[in-house]
This record gives C-alpha cells, structure tokens and sequence, in this order.
C-alpha cells in the first residue's frame, strides 16, 4: 500500500562533530577560549616532569628577580619569586594541580549530583522531598566557612579539598537535574515510550538523560571556573594546598607580602586564574547556544554570513 | 479580586511551611557541627592551646562533660544552643554569641550595601543590553561581566590594595573608621555578582522581550522604556531573584576573604582569626548566625517571588 | 488614492536564517474598506501572519527585512514613517488580537491594568481610562466586570481572556481591527461567540476587520472577501462566494475539497463480541470529577470517536486506558480480561496490543532519536516480535506503509514536517502490531490538506489490517468521514453514543445539536442558512 504524498522534501544535517566545528569557528572568542583551554590542559599534563625541578630549585641570588628581563631564559621572563624561583615555571608547574582539584572536585559532584537530580525527579514524592531538604540543608550552609572548618579539621590535601568543594556544588547539580526531569518526564515522547511499556531505566537513561545533559555540560563548565575561584580562595587563606605543593592561588597567597617591591609574585599567577575562568565563562557561553537545538540558529547563521 | 484576608492567610501558611523545613536543615547542620567538632579526633585537642598539656586536656574533659556518653553531650549541646548559650569566647572572655553577633552587624552591612549596589546596577545594564541585543552596548556590557565574572576577588583586592593604597595612597587599607574604608571593601565585593547578575539579567530579559505579551503592548503602542522596565523585567526578574539570593548568601559567608584583606571586624574575619587561634565556641556560633542569616534570606527570596508572580500565590 | 482605509501594495518580506534568506511573502497586494472584513487564508508556511506584522511594525529587524512594497493607511504610507508615529497608529488606529491569549495578555499585571494602559498609553487621563475599561469589559459580556479588573490573566477561560483582549484591542475604537487566528484555542461553541462578538461591535464601531485564519469555515462566517495564500505568494482574491464555488488556483482547489465533513458516512458492520469493553469509569482530581462514569463497547476492527470540548475528559479516558493514570473506580475488559487490575507483567504484556498516536507529533518523538531508532525501540522493548537481523528491512517496510521511504531512516524528527512527523508517529505505533490505536488529537495540530492524508491513512489500516480505532477529536467534520461510532463527551459524561449517521443527522440530544450548529461550513452558502437558523433561535 502506498499513499500519494507531496511532502517528501527533508532537510539535509551535517553529522554532529562537523556541526559543531562550524560552530565554532562562527564564535572567534569561543574558538580562542578553547585553543587556551587545550593549551592549559597540555601544560597540566606535561608541566610537573618537564619543569619540576627547574621550578623548586632556590637560586637565592635571584630572589624576586624582576620581570621582562628577556637576557635571561624564558622561564625568566615573568621575574623570580622570593626563594628566586622563576615564577613561569612555577605556574607551569602549578596548573596541574590547580586543574586537578576542579576537575576531581566537578566530577564528584556533577555524577553525584546528577544522579540524586535523576532519582529525585523520577520516585515517590516522599523520597523527593527527602533528597531535596537535603540538598536545601547542603545550600544553607555557608559553604566557604564550612570549608574552612572541614580542612582545618581533617587536615588540607588534595583529596580533602576535592571531596569538600564537590559536597557544596552538588545541590546545583541535584537542583538543575530534578527540575529538568520532573518537565521532561510529562514530555510526549515519554509518555509514548511508557506506552510502548519501556522500563523506568530505559525512560531515565535513554529518553530523560540525554535530554539533560547538554544543560549539565554547560553547568559542568561554568562550575568549574566557579570551583577553581574557590579552591583558590581557600588556599589563599592557607587552608587549601599546603607547600611544597602548588597551585596558582597559593602563589598569590606567597607573593602578598611582597606586595609593594615584588608586585608580580601575585599578579602573574592571577592572571592565570583570570583568562582560564574567562575562557572557561566563554566556552560555556557558546555551548548554551551550541547544544540548544532551538538556539543553535544563531551560530549558523554567523558561520554562513562569514564561511 | 483576590480578598486581601485570602492572600495574607495563604502567605501566612507559606511562611509556615518554609519556616519548617528551614527548621529541618538547622538541625541538620546542628548535628553536623557537633559530630565533626566532636567525633573528629579529640576535642581538647581542638578547643586547647597547642602546647597544652595532657593534665590540662583531662581537666578540660571533665569540666565540659567530655567524658560522658555522647549522647548526653548532644542533648546538652542541643540545650544550651536553644537558649542561645554558645559558652565564652576564650580569646575575649566574653560571651561567644555577643562576639560573633558584634561582627555579624558589621558583614551584614557590608553585604546588604553591596548587594543594593550590584542589583540597582546590574538590572539597568543587563536590561539596556538586552534590548538592543547584539549592539554596541550588549557587547561591552558582556565583556565587562565576563571580566567581573572570572576575576579571583581576593586578587582585585590585593590589586587595588597596591594601587588605590600604596602608590596613590588615596585609600585606606584596612580598619572601619571613615567612609573611606568602605569603599575598596564594597568595590572589590561588587565585581564578582555584578558580572554574574547581568548575565543573568541580560539573558532573562532577552526571553521576556521576545515573549507574546511584549508583542501585544507593541501593538498597543507602548514606548520602550515602559515596555522594558515595566512589561518586560517584572516578568523577567523570577531567576534573577534566584540568582541575587545565591550571591547574597555567598557574600554573607564569602566575605571571609575581602575581611581578612581588608581587616575589616567582619564575622568572616572573626571565624579565620577564632579558628587560628583555636576559639572555637565562636566558631561555633558563627557558623549557626551566618546559618540562620541565609535562611532568613532565603525566606525573603521566596516572599519576594509571590510579590512579583500572581500565579505563584495561588 | 485614498478610496481604500488600507492598501498593501507589492509588499515583500524576508528574513535571514540559518539556511539562507527566506523570503516570507513575495510581492503580495490587497486592500480594505471601511466596515469590510477581509480574511487572509493559509497554512503554516503560507506566510499569512507576515503582511499584518508589518502594518502593525512587528517584524524585528534583523533578522527580518522588507525588501519592498508600501503599506497605506488612507493613503499615507505606514513604512516611511518614523518610529515614534507608527507608535502612535498602533493602539489607536489599528489594533490587533492574537491567537493564544493566555501569553499574548501579560501574566504579572490585571486585565484592568492592561485596558487602561491602551487607553492611557495615547493621553486620555487616569479617571477616564478607568471608566473607560469597567465599560469595555462590560461590553464585550465579561461577567461581574468590577471584580474582574482586578483579575489577572490566567484566572480566566480561554473565551473570557480573548474578549479581554477584544476590549483591550477596541478601547480607542481603531479604525482596523487585525485578528491573527483569533478563535484557533478556543472549543467550537466558545468560537462562535467570539466571532459574533466581533461582527457585533463591526456594526456598532464600523471598523475593518483584517482576519488572518486557516480554517475555511471561519472565513465563511465572517469575512466578505478573501485572500488566499500559498507559501508566501497570493494565489488567489476575491469575494468569499466567488472564490469557494468557483475556485481557479489549483491550490485553492486542493484546500476546498481537502475540507472535512463530505465524504461517505460509514455503516458500521453489525456488533459482535466486543474486543474492549468499558464500564463505569470514574476518576476525579481532588474536587474536579473528571470522568463521571463512562461506559461503551468497541468491536474489532472499529473505530470509535469520542468527540468533546475542553474539560470533556476525552483525554483523561484516553490516559487511564492506556494506565498512564489509574482511575477511581470502574473496569475495562480488554478480550475479557480487565486491564485496570493487571500485574505489570501482564500490563507489559498488553502494551503490543494498545497503542497510542498523539496529538503533537513535535513532543511525541524524541527529539535526539533518529527515525530508525524511534521506529526499532518497540522491538527494544519486545524483543520476542522480531529478530535484530529483520530490523531494518521492516522498518523500511513501516516507512513505505505510512507513506515515507526507507531512505528516510537515519533522519531525526526535527528534519521532517509536521505531516510526516506524524506519520512517523503511526509508524511507531504500527511497529507493535497492535489491535486497537487510541488516537488522541491526532490531526488537530496539523494543516487542513495534510489532516485529510493522515485520516485517509488511518482509514486504510483499518480496511487493511483490521486495527480498531479510538480516535478523539474535539471537532465533530473530521471524525465524520472516519467513525462507525460517535461519543460526544461533556464536563465528564457521555452526553450521546450512537453510530455516525445518528449523530450527525439526527442527534437526540441539545448539546450535541449545540456542537453541531457551532461548527462553521467552509460553504459561505451552507454557513449562512447556519447563521440564520442560528439567530432565528435566539430571537
């Protein structure tokens, strides 16, 4: 049997990856946010076994040597702190904890949270309102000073600073993934697969999460910039990282008592902090657009006008 | 109409119920600060002097009932907290609540002026920018609240400590005497939720704009200013709402460090000083003031969303 | 060459988007008169909305552009005006009603507050304006206006909300009225209403009304003359007479015969054993009694439409036989078996023989699944129907029954029309080989011509594979060509049952009289005797 149809017309799509490579390229400051990104991320990787003693040895002839001294090497050229380490090096060094905290920190809570958001929304309003209390008890705290106490009590190392920042971000997770879930569980097409008698799992995972997830990797990416701040605010207070580990707010911290003759000890390791949270801001920017199927337009539209 | 009696009993139960569950997480967080002050190593250790000695500890132990079951150390924690009884401060020798309450009055102003500074400011921006979104304006309002957004507010502070204070010395570093020492606190404190509320507000206000209703008062002939600040933002202002409670609240208790920097008397600077210096009834007691503060506002974002939204009333 | 109030001429629109410049109307000219009601007719994608945006300076630029044309209100062109004087037209000379009045009316401020801004916006003084709306809300039947001003928008009917906007939209008596689909939310009978309101205060305020709709038999009601228009061209002009009996674009032809409500009623086969049967069905939300005890039989291979307006409970019936929400009391015997008290596996069971299309093909298929995927995940969920390896090629076969190719299998939901999308959602459901398709407003989101293709295939696997139908409609022409049986549905009860014929030639009942009359002929001939009758009984 076949039926007389006059609209056969379909629109053609360019696969997904290529789809957003185009994007990308639409949004310059997107494009530079991520060739940073990468770049910071190389440097994590690497920096710790090509820098790492380059960046603890004291040189105390060259103590809090100035910057832009191009005669030197160029680890040199953003000065020497107060032991008469080169700070490049150091922030260098420093990145890959600085990431790792964030990124550990990000993981813990967007999976927790994520997967509490996913229960919350889908059970029995008893267990629902259990997790959301817990999640208001969570939010009410005042996290930083929480923070604060925990580490000083626990003791600060990496791991500790990780699982406490994770605790505070979990409710942004919790809140964004229940709220999606309770509006896309009444969808139409969930309604339909309930008909065709798919399983509460296969609803959750194969209709519901990936619905969702580009609004969590947006949040994911925003949070991390948001976690980094933090994590170096507590160890600007000397509670977060302890030497002879580093990362960038822990050389702010340093440098703060040489202020006045030595101002780049902390300027430089903010510096750092500020262009990866700018880019990570942008990245996450553009993917709020780039993953919006009703928003995408806008990006496209930019990449014909200039491709 | 809705009979004034009607909307007042429904805000009452409102209240009711948020006050209960505000009470729920309260105790949470009681019972979380006992265990982690009692349960993680040994308290004498935490409350005495470093250097104190293990007669001294045991001492301690008695006189505070340490030694008894910690259950009954909970009940009697519990009790004293609901009269208000936080013990002294062993650094002042003074009351812990009276301390923290003394600092809490001074961070409760540098936050309630902040934040009017940062909401009056960025609603304006953050509508202007939407309204010709994509514009010359739009753009520099983005670059400025992606720069306010991203920049480490302890940074900006140690920053503006070397150029306003030192090299220009037109402003005082630290301490609470003049106006003048507000200033560079409530600045640096400024940046961070500016740049995040006009974001916020601009992406808000982009959606209530291109929204039906907008369409019909253009239709009507309403001018833009109306249309903006009267059609559009009252209906965009729900997640800003959100949004100003959360950084309100980060400010309450992320103060700590532009207090510290500034040494200013606030309840941030209290806590990291009474910490370091092992004071810990105050830490105690600051930590449920600045608690209780964030419900209360909380509270008051949630009155504040049925003011702006009839619909939430019902 | 002021003799016309308003003059489009060689108007053309276009807006730039992601896969190019699209042009929205291309050099489109008509004209209206004082006391004239002209109607604009078009489906989606016609372009029907653009040329009134554009006399009411509603496109944004970017990313729209009118690339050329004039727009002339008593001769004075609207498009080299300053914005400030089109500001000043708007509101007062010309004014405009939408189609979804709920997001149309601002949520946050009283309908009170709203007419008096209309009427303040263009000077007249706060005591007058306040006068002036408990007047309008008076007039256009709004009851106890007083309280009413203080109300806001969502505590409203739909009806009540579009004479709100009726009344904001008249405050300063414009000249032209705009109405952009202004009866499409609203049920059949509440339509009517609307539309005799409107051509009331035509005659009182001796306005031009400048009606924008897809539906012929609201252009029979109430338009004199009629634009026809066709993916952004004007195919066709004249009076509505004219253009109905003696129709020349071949579109215009296609629109008219694709009209419902002419074909062969169906004669249903004697009742056998009936393969679902329903009794007493109860189900309330808190006081609201939703569904008051229903009760019917279905034989296999029938169709059974269940017609009713909003609030009917056609759609809570629907759910609760498809367990998507449990009812209060009552049993449904599906082959004897009742399905309300199933285990769920029995229940998991019993999915392979109920299925269900819904209205809105758009929401029913999700969106990140491709066709392939959609279509296959029955037999995810099934494995026992069908092995892996024949998949594909029955996938391919599902496609070419529904009237789709094979090539169309990789695609994603949002690639395809609204049509097809729903053809995709009978593919679905067909994937399951079922025995009964509970159809819930299953055309009613779709355009006119494409609404008959999708009855026409529907009406096919009935012949041809004996499936059973459930199909709800809240319009009584469309289930007219398609049910054995009719169901009209009121505020929870079953008002009338009987086989189609019954119901449409000799309904027993005055509510589905009522239904019947409310319903507009695309006959301007046919609509006419209508209006008579209608208002011979109301005098």
């Amino acid at each position: 049997m076949t039926l007389v149809t006059n609209d056969r017309v379909i629109l053609e799509e360019p696969s997904f990856a290529r789809r957003m490579w185009r994007m990308l390229l639409a949004d310059k400051f997107a494009l530079c946010a991520v060739i940073f990104l990468i770049f910071i991320l190389v440097l994590a990787i690497i920096g710790p076994t090509w820098l790492g003693d380059l960046a603890t040895k004291q040189n105390l002839r060259g103590r809090n040597a100035a910057p832009f001294d191009w005669e030197r090497g160029w680890v040199w050229w953003m000065g020497a702190d107060a032991l008469g380490r080169p700070l490049l090096a150091r922030i260098i060094v420093a990145t890959q904890n600085t990431l790792m905290v964030a990124a550990g920190a990000v993981a813990l809570s967007a999976v927790t949270g994520t997967f509490l958001g996913l229960i919350a929304g889908f059970s029995s309003p008893r267990v629902n309102q259990v997790i959301m209390r817990l999640a208001d008890v969570i939010m009410s705290f005042p996290s930083l000073l929480i923070a604060v106490i925990v580490l000083y009590i626990l003791g600060s190392s990496i791991l500790n600073l990780m699982l406490v920042l994770a605790i505070t971000r979990v409710p942004v997770y919790l809140r964004t993934t229940r709220a999606e879930v309770l509006e896309i569980r009444e969808r139409m097409f969930v309604q339909a697969a309930r008909v065709m008698g798919a399983s509460k799992n296969r609803i959750l995972f194969r209709h519901i999460l990936p619905v969702v997830l580009p609004t969590l990797t947006t949040l994911a990416t925003l949070d991390f910039a948001y976690v980094m701040l933090a994590e170096s605010a507590l160890s600007f207070l000397g509670i977060g990282i302890q030497p002879p580990e580093i990362t960038w707010g822990l050389m702010i911290s340093q440098g703060r008592q040489y202020l006045t003759n030595a101002w780049w000890l902390s300027f430089w390791p903010g510096l750092a902090i500020i262009l990866t949270t700018m880019s990570l801001n942008l990245l996450s920017n553009w993917l709020r657009i780039a993953l919006d199927p009703v928003q995408r337009w806008r990006l496209e539209m930019k990449g014909h006008k200039y491709g | 109409m809705i009979p004034p009696s009607d909307f007042e009993g429904a805000m009452l139960k409102f209240v009711r119920t948020r006050a209960v569950a505000s009470l729920i997480s309260l105790v949470g967080l009681l019972v979380m600060v006992f265990f982690l002050s009692r349960l993680t190593g040994d308290p004498a250790a935490l409350f005495l002097p470093v250097e104190a000695s293990a007669e001294m500890k045991e001492q301690f132990r008695e006189l505070h009932g340490l030694n008894d079951p910690l259950l009954v150390q909970f009940s009697r924690y519990v009790g004293d907290v609901v009269t208000g009884d936080f013990g002294e401060s062993l650094r002042k020798a003074r009351p812990a609540l009276d301390v923290v309450l003394e600092a809490f009055t001074w961070t409760l102003w540098l936050a309630v002026i902040t934040m009017t500074l940062v909401a009056g400011a960025a609603i304006v921006v953050g509508s202007l920018a939407a309204f010709r979104a994509g514009g010359f304006f739009d753009r520099l309002a983005s670059v400025v609240s992606l720069i306010g957004a991203s920049v480490p507010d302890f940074w900006i502070a140690i920053v503006a400590i070397v150029v306003f204070s030192v090299n220009l010395a037109w402003l005082p570093t630290s301490g609470t005497g003049s106006l003048l020492h507000w200033i560079l606190p409530i600045a640096v404190l400024f940046i961070r939720p500016f740049g995040i509320i006009v974001q916020v507000v601009r992406g808000s206000m982009i959606g209530a704009l291109s929204s039906a209703y907008v369409k019909t008062a253009r239709a009507k002939g309403v001018r833009s200013g109306p249309i903006i600040f009267v059609h559009a933002l009252r209906n965009a202002m729900l997640p800003v709402v959100t949004v100003l409670g959360d950084q309100a609240a980060s400010l309450l208790n992320g103060a700590v460090i532009v207090e510290t920097i500034f040494g200013f008397p606030g309840v941030g600077k209290l806590m990291i000083d009474s910490i370091l210096q092992r004071d810990f009834n105050v830490v105690l007691a600051a930590i449920l003031v600045t608690a209780l503060a964030i419900f209360a506002m909380n509270l008051l974002i949630d009155l504040a969303y049925a003011l702006l939204d009839p619909r939430i009333r019902h | 060459m002021a003799d016309h109030l308003l003059e489009v001429r060689n108007l053309s629109v276009e807006f730039h988007t992601a896969v190019g410049v699209v042009k929205a109307v291309r050099n489109i000219s008509y004209h209206l008169d004082r006391g004239e009601t002209l109607a604009i007719l078009g489906e989606s994608g016609s372009g029907k909305s653009v040329s009134s945006s554009a006399i009411m300076n509603l496109i944004d630029m970017p990313p729209g552009r009118i690339s050329s044309g004039e727009i002339l209100l008593d001769g004075v062109d609207l498009l080299t005006m300053s914005a400030h004087e089109r500001r000043r037209i708007n509101g007062r000379r010309v004014a405009m009603i939408f189609q979804d009045p709920l997001s149309h009316l601002n949520p946050v401020y009283t309908v009170g507050w709203q007419i008096r801004e209309a009427l303040t916006t263009h000077g007249t003084d706060a005591a007058k304006a306040a006068s002036e709306a408990l007047r309008l809300l008076t007039r256009v039947g709004i009851p106890d206006p007083e309280n009413a001003l203080n109300k806001y928008p969502h505590e409203f009917s739909g009806g009540q909300r579009q004479r709100v906007m009726i009344a904001m939209a008249l405050a300063l008596r414009p000249d032209l009225l705009i109405a952009d689909e202004p009866t499409t939310a609203l049920d059949v009978t509440v339509q009517a209403e609307v539309l005799a309101l409107l051509e009331e205060l035509q005659q009182e305020t001796g306005m031009a009304i400048l009606i924008i709709t897809h539906d012929l038999g609201v252009v029979a009601e109430v338009a004199d003359r009629v634009v026809v228009m066709e993916k952004g061209v004007l195919v066709e002009t004249g009076t509505v007479r004219e253009v109905y009996k003696n129709p020349q674009h071949p579109y215009t032809k296609k629109l008219i015969s694709a009209a419902p409500g002419k074909g062969d009623m169906h004669a249903p086969a004697a009742r056998v054993e009936p393969v679902l049967s329903v009794h007493d069905v109860r189900k309330r939300y808190g006081s609201f009694e939703a569904l008051k005890g229903i009760s019917f039989d279905l034989m296999p291979g029938e169709t059974m439409a269940v017609v009713g307006e909003s609030g009917s409970g056609k759609s809570t019936l629907a759910r609760i036989l498809l367990r998507l929400d449990e009812p209060d009391s009552g049993r449904a015997l599906w082959k004897g078996r009742d399905l309300f008290t199933m285990s769920p596996a029995e229940l998991y069971k019993l999915r392979r023989d109920l299925q269900m299309v819904f209205q809105d093909p758009t929401q029913s298929l999700n969106p990140r699944m491709t066709v392939y995927q959609l279509i296959s995940e029955a037999w995810v969920i099934h494995p026992d129907i069908l092995p892996r390896a024949k998949w594909r090629e029955r996938v391919a076969e599902l496609l070419v029954q529904v009237g789709l190719g094979p090539e169309h299998m990789g695609r994603y939901p949002h690639q395809f029309s609204g049509g097809q999308r729903q053809r995709i959602a009978i593919a679905r459901a067909l994937a399951l080989e079922p025995q009964l398709i509970i159809c819930d407003e299953a055309v009613s989101a779709l355009d006119v011509s494409v609404q008959a293709q999708v009855i026409a295939l529907l009406d096919a696997l009935r012949k041809e594979m004996g499936i059973a139908f459930i199909f709800i409609a809240h319009d009584l022409p469309v289930v007219r060509d398609f049910a054995d049986h009719v169901m009209v549905m009121q505020k929870g009860d079953v008002v009338e049952l009987g086989t189609v014929r019954d119901v449409f030639e000799t309904p027993r009942q005055d509510y589905t009289r009522a239904l019947l009359a409310a319903g507009l002929d695309p006959d301007p001939d046919v609509q006419a005797a209508h209006r008579a009758a209608r208002l011979r009984r109301a005098s």
